[in-house]
């Protein structure tokens, strides 16, 4: 009994101390942006890597989750005989959940991972330790430019998976089911209101900061071996996924 | 250098692509049109009232889409709301005496023009005004006219009860 008393206390422990040691990571990376930003070139091949590399991914799933809420919201509404709002339901719902949350998890899966993995090998294979032998800062040229370019990509996926779920819940609705064309733009345009959209962007821009900054830093405290960098990339998908979920219940009761 | 200014290019791209999504989603701006652009014509009608119709709702004569509402306006002249018909030019018979109404399609849905077609042997040409209109029916309106019709004949009621016949017996 005391042994699990004890265990519990120990877990609990170590889940302050790596809250703790996520949000000094951060601190120093906000610190060091000043001078990261001077890197530029860097910044833009990470864009690269966890924005246009995930594009695919994300438009294709983007306009998948749109057609499946057109049929699903079609399903519905023509009920009450209202599938006029279709427009308006699926719009509000990607905007303000279904958008940012999926691409957030997607972004975790696809961008994160490798993030992860690559700065956690960086650290298996020492290359870490030699950049620091010759003065050179991991966190300013590895970790930094990696983090910024997650964050500058997530409220762009973000808005490309909004865009094209609308296109395919029209494809759905108005193409496949019928529903009146201008009912359904006229109507999503009269209920879409700006505000919509900056809450999805936000939670684009805030889900960006958590899920890369959770990547780099499981990879670069990720242990020196090839069971570590593996264990890391799995935490960064598991962390990654709640605290998306747990910040977007937050956002939403602090928005709403 | 050449891998680096791929890296540039899709790079730009995938920016430029996030951009433009994001300049779709705050203007909404997509061809809603309805495809009969080049050739269509505008009929104007006036309304005391249009209840919650939109720029965009659909016309249509008997059920069937025939154009769009292309502008809603007020006239301070005539005090009125003045509602802009764009008609798909493959319509181009429609008498001159047919009247224009609001409805609500469905108990929930959106409003729509419906047009319903007069007896005349001319027909509306670009820029004509629809002459005969009905205005939207405003839910809150018709449930007070029946509440006070209810409240006027109960107090009727209540005025002739002495006159009543008496309760049947048993």
């Amino acid at each position: 009994m005391t042994d699990l008393a004890g265990e519990l206390l120990g877990s609990a422990r170590y889940f302050v101390e790596r809250v703790g040691a996520i949000a000094r990571f951060l601190v120093r990376l906000i610190a060091l942006i000043p001078a990261g930003l001077l890197r530029f070139r860097l910044i833009v091949a990470q864009v690269y890597n966890a924005g246009a590399l995930s594009l695919v991914i994300i438009m294709t799933s983007g306009l998948f989750v749109g057609m499946v809420l057109g049929l699903q919201g079609y399903d519905l509404l023509q009920r009450f005989g209202s599938e006029d709002s279709l427009g308006t339901g699926a719009a509000l719902a990607l905007l303000r959940e279904l958008g940012p949350v999926v691409t957030a998890l997607l972004f975790a899966g696809r961008a994160g991972t490798a993030l992860a993995s690559e700065i956690g090998l960086m650290r298996a294979t020492d290359q870490l330790t030699a950049m620091e032998m010759m003065a050179v800062d991991p966190m300013k040229y590895v970790v930094l430019p990696r983090f910024l370019g997650g964050v500058i990509s997530m409220p762009l996926l973000t808005a490309a998976f909004i865009a094209i779920g609308i296109f395919g819940v029209q494809l759905v609705g108005v193409q496949m089911l019928g529903v009146d064309q201008g009912s359904f733009w006229s109507q999503m345009r009269a209920a879409v209101e700006f505000d919509d959209v900056r809450e999805g962007l936000i939670k684009g821009v805030v889900f960006g900061i958590a899920c890369s900054l959770i990547a780099v830093f499981e990879g670069y405290h990720a242990e020196p071996t090839a069971e570590g960098v593996g264990r890391a990339t799995t935490r960064t998908v598991v962390v990654s996924a709640v605290l998306t979920l747990v910040l977007d219940y937050l956002l939403t009761a602090f928005m709403l | 250098m050449r891998p680096s200014r791929a890296i540039d290019l899709s790079t730009g791209l995938f920016v430029l692509l996030g951009f433009a999504a994001i300049l779709f989603l705050v203007t909404q701006i997509t061809n809603r049109e309805f495809s009969l652009t080049s050739d269509s014509y505008h009929l104007q009608a006036q309304f005391e009232n249009i209840g919650g119709l939109k720029v965009g709702a659909p016309v249509s004569m008997a059920g069937v889409t025939v154009g769009r509402v292309d502008s809603i306006g007020y006239s301070m002249d005539a005090l009125k709301a003045i509602v802009m018909l764009r008609i798909d030019g493959s319509y181009n018979r429609i008498p001159n005496d047919s009247d224009a109404s609001i409805f609500t399609a469905g108990l929930l849905g959106g409003q729509y023009i419906g047009l319903t077609p007069g007896g005349s042997e001319e027909y509306y040409k670009d820029g004509d005004r629809v002459e005969f209109v009905q205005d939207a029916i405003v839910l809150e309106n018709l449930i007070s006219k029946y509440l006070f019709s209810q409240a006027g004949k109960q107090s009727e009621h209540n005025a002739d009860s002495t006159t009543e016949p008496p309760a049947p017996k048993e």
